[in-house]
This record gives structure tokens, C-alpha cells and sequence, in this order.
């Protein structure tokens, strides 16, 4: 089976090796994108969260065979060259993060807050929309207080 | 995970074609399918992605002034449809109870109504299951904890049913629309979820292609209370859902379900009648929340579920007393609980 999608902007076709592959699977082992971080493996922790058609999804549970046709987009495709995305510039002026492993889920899950409008900058819709995203270190007030940030800019 | 063949049908006709295969099960979101391939505790041989079947999309209104719930509608859209906000609010709140934002972008309707138990032994195959394969008894009997079923249950099984979504689509008398290739029929929701004493409930080769809520529904006066463990992400404890319709101070039509207690939306016809042509206030309240818990023992080291449900029901009624409409519903149970205290049941 041949899948054709769009990850990061470019076009892809992907010869299938099986149709056990995760999306997370097909990213990290087969496109050398690791920005995306396999956590648990079960949906919950949300550290392998990336974009699938603007939405946020978990990328373990996310069979890549469903994917025909989508758009995907990863950590690796959100800055512009050199430019931060103003997501990621917030969580490095909040230090909102010690090991960094759930950082590419963290701010992808944000990214979509963005779009999906419902927060606003209230830290206590922050800290439920953003539930599915865990963080051993404890980095969440530096989390919620980046994510806070940009939101109240975008008004 | 066992290797398994894929498909994505385009029209209905085909994808009922391909659930004749035994093997062959119908796959939405996969948030709840895949997981449990995932551990081994489901095995398909055929995945059906029904994700791309005409007529199993998005909300809308039926010939007969019903609102239909298309079953491969993700949990975030059904969340957000100005029709379910309009019309039943109840649903979205319960929607966003559950799980977290991720999860709701990928879970469909249906894939909510037909989840597998959170039982720990379900998901470890390992384990003797009852549910998961007839043969092997339940290794829950002997490990009952804090989160099994205080209605319903036998030896067979003590899990409870998990949704969120289905104890508000239980409240609101919600029915399911079912496909096969002999034609079209209609369930009430219970049918769904049987308790453990009555055997399987989607015969084999079925498809559910929506959720059907009743016209004038009792979505409106209507409210969703979970109680869990931490505020977000977390299954019910407890929850209840309740929709009041009244007319000159006295109830006159009512549905009320519990979550978290039972094998299924735990509704009872006694606690609904008892409430019919009462004044809503805490006695009417009480009185039907304790007919709704008749019967009720712990299965485990879950008795507290058992005043729990009763003051959660009480909460839930008491609630729903007050109109609401066309407000974009969030979590409510964490952000606009009332500040007074629910009516003491001891």
C-alpha cells in the first residue's frame, strides 16, 4: 500500500510496510522526524502529540494507514528557518521545561489551542485543555504561564 | 500487535460487506480499538475504518425532527455543533468531561458507545476476563477495587461502562440507529450496554451508523455532574446526568442516568416516575435519587460509590432545575459548580 500525505509542508509518498505502523512509528523510525516523543505508547501522556489536518491528535494511536491524503505537521515543521514559532520563543522565556521530552507534545498541543480558540488566556481552561499532555518534571506553572502568554496576545 | 488487513470503504453497502468476515471489526478514532490491540486483549484480523462512509458525518436533523448524531462524528465536533449546544447542551458537557483534547479529536460517537471496560484485568490477557473471552472466569472477583460496580453487577462481571457521552445520551432517551445488510433498525441505547447476566448486545456483522436523540428533548434543562479522582482526564467515579422538563411548578417529563455505578447508563423507571408531577426541590430529589440506588451493593472496596451516587444524582437534578441554552459548554463539573452545598442524603 502506498500512502501519499503531506508532512511539513512536503509531499510524501510512503510505501506502507505494514498496517501496524503508527504515525509516531512512521515519523520517528521511518522519516527520522523525533521531535514527536514516544512516552506511553497509549494515548495518555501525550508527548508524541503532532497535527493531523490542523487538529491535534496523539501520533501512538493514529494508525498512518488512515492518513491518506492529510496534512501533517510536526515540531520539526513549525518554526520558519531561523524563526521561532512565537510558542516555542514563550516556552524558552519561561524556562517551561527541565528534560524536555514532552516539550514537542507540550507545544504542539498549544499550537492547537491557538486555533481552537477556547482558552483564552484564563490559566485554569489552559491547565484542563492542555490535561493530555503530561509533564514529570513539574514544568506545568512554566507551561501554563508560556502558553498564557501567547494566547493573551492573540487576544 | 497481531498483524491485521485494513480498509476504508467509501460506501456503507461495502463496509457491511467486509464486517461479515468474523474477524473483521468496524474501526473509528482507534483511541479505545487500537490501545486495546495494542495490550492484546482485542485481536481483529480486519480493520473497517469507517471514517469515510457517507451518512455516518456530523449532526443534523432528522425527517422526523430528531436530532441525529452521525456514529463516526469525532468527540470535539460533536462538543462543539451549534445543534447540540442549541438544543442539548448536556451532551457537550459530558463529551468534555472525558478524556482530553487529543483523545476527543480522533474518538468517535459510536467508538464511545461500544469502548471496552477499564477493568485492569480486561486490558492484561493475562488475566481470566469473562467479558474479553467466555471461557475464562474474572479475576476481578478476587480484586475488587475502588472503581467497580455497585448496580447491576454479577460474578461474571463487575466493570462498569466508561462514557461519559452515554450516561447524558441514556438522560435524554437517546436510541442508536444499526445497519446490516438485511436492512436498517433502531435499539434503544440500553440494548447496547446489557448487564453482565444478558450476553452480547451488537450481533455480529452490525454497523451503528448514528445516535437518534428524541425530539423536544429534555436537553435543556439539563446537566452533567462528574466526580473523579483529579479535575481533567480521569474516568468517572461518579457521574450523573438529569433532564427536567416543568410546567407550572410540577415535573413533567424527567430522565436521569447514572455513570461510574454499572455495566450501563444506570436508569431506573421508578425513579423517573417518582418524579413526574413532583415540584422539583431537594425531597422530590432525594426521593428519586434513592429509588435510583435501590438495591445497590459494593463489589470490591467501592462502597462509598454508593451515597456518592446518590448525592451526585441529587446535585444533578438539583442543577438541572435552571435553563440553558446555546452556551458554549466546558468542563463542567471543575469550573461552574455552584457555590452551596448539595442537600445531605444520610
Amino acid at each position: 500500500m502506498t500512502l501519499r500525505l503531506i508532512i511539513n509542508g512536503q509531499a510524501q509518498e510512503i510505501a506502507l510496510p505494514d498496517s501496524r505502523l503508527t504515525l509516531l512509528d512512521l515519523l520517528r523510525d521511518h522519516l527520522q522526524l523525533t521531535g514527536a516523543k514516544k512516552g506511553c505508547d497509549r494515548g495518555q501522556c501525550g508527548a508524541c502529540t503532532v497535527l493531523v489536518n490542523g487538529r491535534r491528535v496523539t501520533g501512538c494511536l493514529t494508525l498512518a494507514a488512515t492518513l491518506e491524503g492529510a496534512e501533517v505537521l510536526t515540531i520539526e515543521g513549525l518554526s520558519s528557518g531561523a524563526d521561532l514559532h512565537p510558542m516555542q520563543q514563550a516556552f524558552l522565556d519561561h524556562d517551561a521545561l527541565q528534560c524536555g521530552f514532552c516539550t514537542p507534545g507540550q507545544i504542539m498541543s498549544a499550537v492547537a489551542l491557538m486555533a481552537e480558540g477556547e482558552t483564552g488566556a484564563d490559566p485554569d481552561r489552559v491547565r484542563e485543555a492542555l490535561s493530555g499532555n503530561l509533564c514529570r518534571c513539574g514544568a506545568h506553572p512554566g507551561i501554563v504561564a508560556a502558553v498564557c502568554s501567547v494566547l493573551g496576545e492573540q487576544g | 500487535m497481531k498483524p491485521f488487513d485494513y480498509h476504508r470503504p467509501e460506501t456503507l453497502q461495502a463496509a457491511l460487506e467486509l464486517l461479515t468476515d468474523p474477524g473483521a471489526t468496524a474501526y473509528g478514532g482507534g483511541t479505545n480499538l487500537l490501545d486495546m490491540m495494542k495490550c492484546g486483549a482485542a485481536l481483529p484480523g480486519t480493520l473497517v475504518d469507517v471514517t469515510a462512509l457517507p451518512g455516518l458525518q456530523g449532526v443534523s436533523r432528522a425527517a422526523d425532527g430528531r436530532l441525529r448524531l452521525g456514529a463516526a462524528l469525532r468527540n470535539s465536533d460533536l462538543a462543539r455543533d451549534p445543534l447540540i449546544l442549541a438544543e442539548a447542551p448536556l451532551l457537550s458537557e459530558a463529551v468534555l468531561s472525558g478524556a482530553s483534547g487529543q483523545i476527543r479529536n480522533m474518538a468517535t460517537t459510536a467508538g464511545n458507545l461500544l469502548q471496552a471496560p477499564r477493568c485492569p484485568h480486561y486490558a492484561l490477557p493475562e488475566s481470566p476476563c469473562a467479558r474479553r473471552d467466555d471461557r475464562t472466569g474474572c479475576a476481578a472477583r478476587d480484586h475488587a477495587g475502588r472503581d467497580h460496580a455497585v448496580l447491576g453487577w454479577d460474578d461474571s462481571c463487575r466493570a462498569v461502562h466508561p462514557s461519559d457521552l452515554c450516561v447524558g445520551l441514556a438522560a435524554l432517551g437517546a436510541t442508536v440507529e444499526i445497519a446490516t445488510l438485511a436492512g436498517r433498525s433502531e435499539q434503544p441505547l440500553a440494548a447496547l450496554h446489557p448487564l453482565p447476566s444478558a450476553g452480547r448486545a451488537l450481533e455480529p456483522g452490525a454497523l451503528i451508523t448514528a445516535v437518534l436523540i428524541p425530539a423536544a428533548s429534555l436537553g435543556l434543562r439539563a446537566r452533567y455532574v462528574k466526580v473523579r479522582e483529579r479535575t481533567s482526564f480521569a474516568f468517572a467515579l461518579v457521574s450523573a446526568a438529569a433532564g427536567l422538563e416543568i410546567a407550572d411548578g410540577r415535573i413533567t417529563r424527567a430522565g436521569l442516568a447514572l455513570g461510574g455505578v454499572a455495566a450501563t447508563p444506570w436508569r431506573r423507571a421508578e425513579a423517573e416516575a417518582a418524579l413526574i408531577g413532583a415540584a422539583p426541590g431537594p425531597e422530590t430529589f432525594a426521593r428519586a435519587a434513592a429509588l435510583l440506588l435501590q438495591g445497590a451493593s459494593p463489589s470490591g472496596e467501592n462502597g462509598f460509590k454508593i451515597a456518592l451516587a446518590e448525592r451526585v444524582a441529587i446535585r444533578a437534578l438539583s442543577e438541572a432545575v435552571t435553563p440553558r441554552a446555546g452556551q458554549a459548554a466546558w468542563p463542567g463539573s471543575v469550573f461552574d459548580a455552584p457555590k452551596e452545598d448539595t442537600p445531605d442524603v444520610a
